[in-house]
This record gives C-alpha cells, sequence and structure tokens, in this order.
C-alpha cells in the first residue's frame, strides 16, 4: 500500500505526520519511507537513517557535433523550453533548462545532436531501524526536481507500507510523488492559506482519483473553514493536531511526534486504520 | 545599421522597457534616420528560457546593438555570440536613447548585468509549488 503525505500550502507539516506515521506502524509493518521533497528532503533528521547506497538522477542533454551541424535552426524551433539556440554559426545549449525530452536530437535533419548525461541530483536509500529509508536530492543549482522524484518512485515497494513525503504545492514534482498512491493524507492548518492551497490539492488528487484524508495541524492557529469545508467536500479529518509548544519544540529538535510524545502512536495507528478503512470500501465499491 | 531597444509601447515615445527577455516589443531603428519597425516579443510569455529565445530572435533581424535596461546571463551569451553589442542601463524614452546613442553617450556592457529570472516579477523567479511547468 502506498500512502502519499502532500499538502498543498508548504510548512504545514508533512514531514512530521509522514515520519510519526513511519514511526508509529514500524513495529507492526514493514514500512518504508521515501523522502520525495528533493528540493529539501527532511525526513532524514528525524528518522536519522544509515544510508548505505547512492546513486546519480542524470538526464540526457544535447551535445552538438559541429562538424555535421549546419545550423539550419530546427533544435531551437522544437524546443520547448528554449534550453538551446542557433545565432549565426553557433548553436548554444543550456542544460540548465533542458527537460532532455530528446526533441533536439531525435528532429535534427542532420543528426548533429548526441546526447549525453547530465547529473542534476542523488537517490539514496538506507536503513532507519526497521525502516526502509529513501530520499532524493536535487544538486544545487539545479531547477528540475521531477525526474529525481521519479527515480525515488521507482524504488517504492509494494511488499512495504509505502509512505511518500511529497514537496508542497501542486506542480509536477508533486504531481509525480502522489502518482499512483493508494490513499493520500493532505496536511494543512486552519488559516486562508492553508484553505486556499488545500482546495488545489483536493482538486489535484481528486482529478488524479486518488482517494483523500486531512489531518488537520496546528488546530487553534485560525477559524473554523477547513473544517467547514472538509465537511462540504466530504473529506474525512483523520486527526487533529493542536497548536502546541511541546510539539513545536519536538519538532524543532528533529523528534518525531511518535517517539516524543509516545501516546501520539496511538493517534498515527487510527488514522491508518481508518486509510485501510477507506482504501478497502474503495476497493470493494468498484 | 539596426539597433534594438526594448520598449513598452509602439512608439518612439515609448519609455525604455527595463527587462530585456520579457519585455513587450522591441523597436528596431536606424539610429540616423530613425525609421524604425515594432517587433512583438514572444519571449514575453516563455515559461522558461525568455531571454534565449528573445535574444535568438533579435539576432535573427540582424541588429548590431541592443539597448535595454537589464540583460541576464543567458541572453548575454545568446547575444554575444551572434557578435551583437549589448547596452545596459538604458532609462528614459526610446526617442531620447536613440539620441543618447548618436551621441556616443551610452557605453555597451561586457557582460549580465543581472542575474537570470531577474524580470520575472516579484523579485525572483523561483516559484516553488505555484505551478512552474516541469
Amino acid at each position: 500500500m502506498i500512502i502519499s503525505v502532500a499538502s498543498g500550502k508548504g510548512g504545514t507539516g508533512k514531514t512530521m505526520v509522514s515520519t510519526s506515521l513511519a514511526a508509529s506502524i514500524k513495529n507492526n509493518y514493514n514500512v518504508q519511507l521515501l523522502d520525495a521533497d528533493v528540493e529539501e528532503p527532511n525526513s532524514h533528521i528525524f528518522l536519522k537513517p544509515v544510508f548505505e547506497t547512492s546513486h546519480a538522477v542524470s538526464i540526457n542533454v544535447p551535445v552538438v557535433n559541429e562538424d555535421r551541424c549546419n545550423h539550419c535552426g530546427k533544435c531551437a524551433e522544437v524546443c520547448a523550453f528554449n534550453a538551446i539556440a542557433v545565432v549565426k554559426d553557433f548553436v548554444l545549449t543550456f542544460p540548465e533548462l533542458c527537460h532532455g525530452c530528446g526533441a533536439c536530437s531525435y528532429l535534427c535533419p542532420r543528426r548533429a545532436i548526441n546526447e549525453a548525461p547530465n547529473q542534476i541530483g542523488t537517490v539514496e536509500t538506507g536503513k532507519a531501524g526497521s525502516i526502509s529509508f529513501v530520499q532524493g536530492k536535487l544538486d544545487i543549482g539545479q531547477t528540475m526536481p521531477t525526474p529525481v522524484v521519479r527515480k525515488v518512485k521507482e524504488l517504492t515497494s509494494r511488499e512495504h507500507i509505502s509512505i511518500i513525503d511529497a514537496s508542497p504545492g501542486t506542480s509536477c514534482p508533486v504531481i509525480a510523488a502522489i502518482k499512483d498512491s493508494d490513499f493520500c493524507l493532505l496536511v494543512t492548518e486552519p488559516t486562508p492559506f492553508g484553505l486556499n492551497d488545500l482546495k488545489l490539492a483536493v482538486e489535484t488528487v481528486k482529478q488524479m482519483g486518488i482517494p483523500c484524508g486531512l489531518i488537520l495541524n496546528r488546530a487553534g492557529v485560525g477559524d473554523s473553514r477547513v473544517e467547514e469545508y472538509c465537511q462540504k467536500e466530504n473529506i474525512p479529518i483523520l486527526l487533529t493536531i493542536p497548536l502546541d509548544l511541546n510539539i513545536a519544540r519536538l519538532y524543532s529538535k528533529g523528534t518525531t511526534l511518535a517517539e516524543g510524545l509516545p501516546q501520539w502512536q496511538e493517534n498515527f495507528k487510527e488514522v491508518f486504520r481508518k486509510i485501510r478503512e477507506i482504501t478497502g470500501e474503495r476497493n470493494s465499491s468498484t | 545599421m539596426k539597433i534594438a531597444i526594448s520598449a513598452s509601447s509602439p512608439s518612439l515615445d515609448s519609455e525604455v522597457n527595463p527587462r530585456f527577455g520579457r519585455c513587450d516589443m522591441f523597436i528596431i531603428a536606424d539610429p540616423k534616420s530613425i525609421d524604425f519597425e515594432v517587433v512583438d516579443n514572444a519571449g514575453e510569455s516563455a515559461g522558461g528560457g525568455a531571454g534565449i529565445s528573445t535574444a535568438q530572435m533579435i539576432a535573427q533581424k540582424n541588429v548590431e546593438v541592443v539597448i535595454t535596461g537589464n540583460c541576464g546571463p543567458n541572453a548575454h551569451r545568446v547575444l554575444s555570440s551572434a557578435g551583437i553589442e549589448i547596452i545596459t542601463g538604458a532609462e528614459g524614452t526610446v526617442r531620447q536613447v536613440i539620441e543618447d546613442y548618436n551621441n556616443g553617450k551610452l557605453s555597451s556592457s561586457s557582460g549580465p548585468n543581472v542575474s537570470d529570472h531577474f524580470g520575472m516579477g516579484g523579485g525572483g523567479g523561483h516559484c516553488r509549488g505555484k505551478g512552474k511547468a516541469n
């Protein structure tokens, strides 16, 4: 079973929820945590894994063979990302803008473009006690997280309960992270910003056909509009975490809620039970 | 010869547009006769690499000098490769700038004067989680 954790708004508690959920059910299940927030992976701070492997993630970027090129400009014309330009007798490439689609090389009438791998990040694996740990890391200065997210996802294990910590927002890296999950946990806070971005996230998961439920974090900080929205949209609120100084302190020290306040383990186990119920119901009704 | 000036409206009285890659249009003029044509900038709405696509378009117009407010590193690289002189920091109307150019009051810049994404608004181009097309 794959459970992804997303939010819309950033800083609402995805990592706290992902790591606490993993730590709460690790004694009962084989758990895998995949940190797909590759621009700033931070689940490792909480689960403290020992890394065993590290693999480079590359995308193929164009390399122009000047001997064959006649500067016709076709490559620049077909590049949707302006990653290649032809001016006078020069072909200029901008690997940091290239999405590795291969169109320039494929459509070059003179077969003058080869492709060469350009490293953009790494995927690391390891163990955090009994939890299998995977994280993607985008290299500094790189601007395309999605291929790294995809590589992280390739390591999703069907023998585990896989928990995927996604990045904030609803753009491509998030879509790549939550795609194919059985359930998406949306974490938000009861503020106008939290609600606005939650709506975007809900529309996204609905479009993708992924059932979702909400964890309301920092309850007490804002108003009741998130709850009203969830009621209207039939989104179950699976857990409410209050705005609490002790919880904030634990987080700032890199301790999961499950370890720092063990009474929360039962709450996260309950969340997991509800997720199983919802996904089970869904499978039997379809 | 032809010089291209980034502009906001299609007349010599337009203010110079401070952005190169994402300006609305260019006024391409002969600085002596002040004959000019207006070229819309398709790069204005590019998802990414606006400076590159705009610079390429300008290069195809056989322009020798570009006058604008700010020019980032990628656009600078393309324009330089095309042998185009780049003058940044221009202000005022297009007409005034052409006059200043004719009077030798403008000097070319040897490198980009702003970092990439400068002209995307909001002080930065990195829109994390805001629908950036990856």
